[in-house]
């Protein structure tokens, strides 16, 4: 393996859901040693999955990301390949621990003295439940760089609130600003942007602190409240507000600096969206010159010539009838042919991509985009690629997604150096564990 | 002292996400030199303005992205705005650019260019494809990079066009994903001495992780199972949007526990009727329709943020749909000191969102407002040791205001 920006860094993930995880799984990609305490006694709910051992019922009536475990069945491990999260455990180590009872307690202990990041993003209030407070592990380690992601920050009315990405982008005005400009808002499909946009950032947080402590040997406290983070997304309506108090609405799939088309068109499908097999165009055509282009590609058709059409202007005000002009042309064309031929042309133009569709793209298999993976009890698949591309210290996919209590003899063992008798100790106290307790449900 | 204050960055980003990952840069203390082409970054020219007119210096998108910067007019097609430009490098520690592949280089200032000058400099190219592969001069914009390489498929209705997100979010989230591999390669320089070049493609940004379309595609790799687009997320008691007495609320897969449910509703009667405590039966389409007829009476009964506070209490995921009104009313971002005021020439004394996140040590600053366009030239070029006669012509080519 070559060397790596971030190798030598170990990082304890006592993350939930996606904004922890997939700030951890960046650290990862970069090299940091990042290890997973989980429970065999406590399954976190939306982090390995919703259920330990869920019923097949419940993955048939659920979202194909959510209910969609490898042939269709539940498995003998669920936990180990719920496609909401498995995408995520990538570049991690997992070990097994009780943390509610004191030598659980104690083998956190341990680890936290020789690491350097702790990154939680729980609610408010859980891991203090556990004794887990700043004090404790900052007493442990003087140095350690302590990660906290709660939605609405550790201070305020709001600070216990329960929230995932989609609630607290609701809150931070994101729910109003998206969606059609003509259907109330309970059209809008739930989102959860906030979460990577806060995990990015995490791991960004944590590099930037990795550089203070490496200039002044101090470690420190991070807090990302993730509906402030969510909050750059949105600038366009915050400033707008804050300017001239102005608020803004959704405006469906139109350009927020105004220019005119901007849309999602029909193509020629091979089924319709019942069975996902619709398939769209997505133009945004950015000034005069890309409109005349479009123009000549669409055969310059006699409506689209109309001389009220040839600025930005007239085209704003009659954008209703320039869109079912352009769905006319685009509905009996295929949706990548139309890409080509327009992208030829200089205009921003792509498929509305299905993401089965991605496996078949030909840029993303020139890239070498995608990585095989094999899980256990799940065979080996291709999974999404690595966010960027280092000349030097490519990212690698070393670790495929792990399992629960992959690593328990690497961190008891080779970590912790726990004895024999220590390790058969915590072992029969159910502890150190592959599988989650049956009582769990 | 900032975390980030040892750190020079020379900043050849414009528009949204490059400029954005720099900020993020520029607001832990580096020093970031926003290099301008003589006219200004396109984002100067974007939406809102202060009081709506289109103006350069007046826009509050482009205020946003660059607060903490100092902006360089150079041309670079002339030989006085390279030799500028070799300066500024010379002390450089790191060099982010967002040009279409291939300009810097037709310019003579590409990755040949900065090796020459310093062979450990690590050079970031953010691009809409990447630097190779047949899209590679490919056009992206917000729609288009969305819906091509984002979740956008599965955003709305299944009888309607597939739906984007708000504003510019897909870009921003592309900027945020960028700040990660630029604060990498500083490491891999700072530890190893590694200078190397990173291609960050914002098209890969979106199809490697951001919002959900690593377990859109890993699901249909697992099962053949594809992501419908349907609006809410899927089913629940409560689950996805509701009106409420002066908006609407919304609510997600609150079924995992419906003792906080009823705690939340004040254990109602009807709440307590066999088919709606039974956990299969509960995933039945035509009981969750009966339970939404009751539940709705009670939120249109109460006010969003009285549906939040019943919610919160019970520890019920919820969140009501703010607007911008109500969020910047709101306390409790108001007491948590999140919005940052600057004093700006153009825009006056201005409220925004301040640190990106809260360093105990060595975090956000707000040292100046966005810079107007070829401030600090001058002063830019007389640190990096530029000759007079350079910076005479630099500011003749445009680059002084």
């Amino acid at each position: 393996m070559s060397l790596k920006p971030l190798e030598g860094i170990r990082v304890i993930d006592l993350c939930v859901v996606w904004a922890g995880p997939f700030a951890t799984m960046l650290l990862g990609d970069l090299g940091a040693e990042v290890i997973k305490p989980e429970n065999p006694f406590v399954f976190q709910p939306m982090t390995r999955g919703a259920m330990a051992r869920p019923p097949q019922i419940l993955l048939e009536r659920s979202i194909a990301w959510s209910g969609g475990l490898p042939r269709n069945e539940v498995g003998p491990r669920p936990w180990n390949y719920n496609p909401t999260f498995v995408s995520l455990y990538r570049n991690k180590k997992s070990f097994t621990v009780d943390l509610r009872r004191p030598e659980g307690k104690d083998i956190l202990r341990r680890l936290v003295a020789i690491s350097d990041v702790v990154y939680e993003n729980n609610a408010v209030g859980t891991l203090e439940k556990l004794g887990i407070t700043e004090e404790w592990l900052r007493e442990t380690n003087p140095r350690l760089i302590i990660v906290r992601v709660p939605a609405y920050g550790l201070t305020g009315p709001y600070r216990e609130a329960r929230a995932l990405g989609v609630h607290l982008e609701a809150v931070m005005g994101h729910t109003l600003l998206r969606g059609y400009d003509d259907a109330d808002p309970s059209a809008n499909t739930a989102i959860y942007s906030g979460d990577y946009m806060a995990g990015a950032q995490g791991a960004f947080a944590v590099m930037a602190a990795l550089w203070y402590r490496d200039r002044t040997g101090e470690g420190q406290t991070i807090e990302i409240a993730q509906a402030e983070n969510a909050a750059a997304m949105f600038t366009h309506a915050i400033m707008d507000y804050s300017m001239n108090r102005n608020v803004q609405s959704a405006i469906g799939n139109r350009d927020v600096h105004g220019r005119y088309p901007c849309g999602v068109y029909p193509a020629k499908s091979p089924g319709d969206a019942t069975t996902m097999d619709d398939h769209w165009i997505a133009i945004h055509i950015e000034n005069d010159a890309q409109w005349q282009q479009l123009v000549e590609a669409m055969g310059s058709p006699a409506w689209a010539l109309d001389p009220r059409f040839a600025t930005n202007e007239g085209r704003a005000a009659h954008f209703r009838e320039i869109d079912a002009g352009i769905a006319e042309w685009t509905c009996e064309r295929d949706d990548y042919e139309m890409m080509h031929l327009l992208q030829a042309r200089g205009i921003a133009a792509t498929p509305v991509l299905e993401a089965s569709r991605m496996f078949d793209d030909p840029h993303l298999r020139a890239r070498d985009f995608f990585k095989k993976q094999t899980v256990r009890d799940a065979g080996t698949h291709e999974y999404v690629g690595p966010l960027w591309k280092f000349e030097k210290t490519p990212v690698e996919f070393y670790q495929p997604p792990v399992c629960f209590g992959e690593h328990n003899e690497h961190v008891y063992r080779e970590l912790l150096k726990v004895s024999d008798s220590e390790y058969e100790a915590l072992k029969a106290g159910g502890h150190i564990a592959e599988e989650y307790d049956p009582s769990v449900p | 002292m900032q975390a980030l204050d040892d750190v020079r960055v020379l900043d050849l980003t414009h528009h949204i996400a490059g400029p954005y990952a720099t900020r993020l840069l520029a607001d832990l203390g580096a020093d970031v030199i926003k290099v301008e082409k003589p006219g200004g970054d396109v984002a100067r020219m974007l939406p809102p303005f202060k009081g709506g007119e289109p103006h350069p210096e007046r826009s509050g998108l482009f205020f946003y992205l660059n607060c903490n910067k100092r902006s360089v007019v150079l041309d670079l097609r002339e030989p006085a705005g390279k030799a500028a430009l070799e300066a500024l490098a010379r002390r450089s520690h790191i060099v982010v650019e967002s040009f279409a592949p291939g300009t810097l280089d037709r310019l003579g200032v590409g990755l040949d260019f900065f090796r020459r000058i310093n062979p450990s400099l690590p050079v970031v190219s953010i691009s809409n494809f990447g630097q190779t592969g047949p899209y590679r001069d490919y056009r992206l914009s917000e729609l288009t990079l969305y819906g091509f390489a984002g979740e956008m498929y599965s955003m709305g209705l299944t009888e309607r066009e597939p739906v984007k997100m708000a504003g510019t979010a897909a870009l921003f989230e592309s900027g945020a994903a960028a700040s990660v591999a630029i604060m990498a390669a500083l490491w891999a320089a700072k530890r190893f001495g590694i200078g190397q070049h990173v291609d960050i493609s914002l098209a890969e940004t979106h199809f490697g992780g951001v919002d959900r379309r690593h377990a859109t595609a890993i699901a249909y790799q697992f099962s053949g199972r594809k992501t419908i687009r349907a609006a809410g997320g899927g089913a629940g008691m409560p689950q996805g949007i509701y009106p409420c007495a002066d908006g609407y609320v919304e609510f997600t897969n609150a079924s995992l526990r419906p003792d906080r449910v009823d705690d939340m509703l004040g254990h109602p009667d009807w709440n307590q009727q066999p088919q709606f405590q039974d956990p299969v039966k509960r995933l039945d389409p035509y009981v969750i329709e009966e339970w939404n007829t009751y539940f709705l009476t009670w939120c249109l009964e109460r006010t969003k943020r009285e549906v939040w506070a019943e919610a919160r209490r019970a520890k019920v995921l919820c969140g009501p749909l703010f607007s911008m009104e109500d969020l910047f009313e709101d306390e409790h971002f108001r007491g948590r000191g999140f919005w940052a005021r600057a004093t700006h020439p153009e825009l006056g004394d201005v409220e925004f969102p301040g640190r990106p996140f809260i360093m105990g040590k060595g975090g956000w600053e707000l040292r100046r407002p966005a810079p107007l366009l070829g401030q600090h030239t001058e002063e830019v070029l007389r640190e990096a040791g530029v000759d007079d006669t350079t910076i005479a012509q630099v500011c003749a080519a445009g680059g002084a205001r």
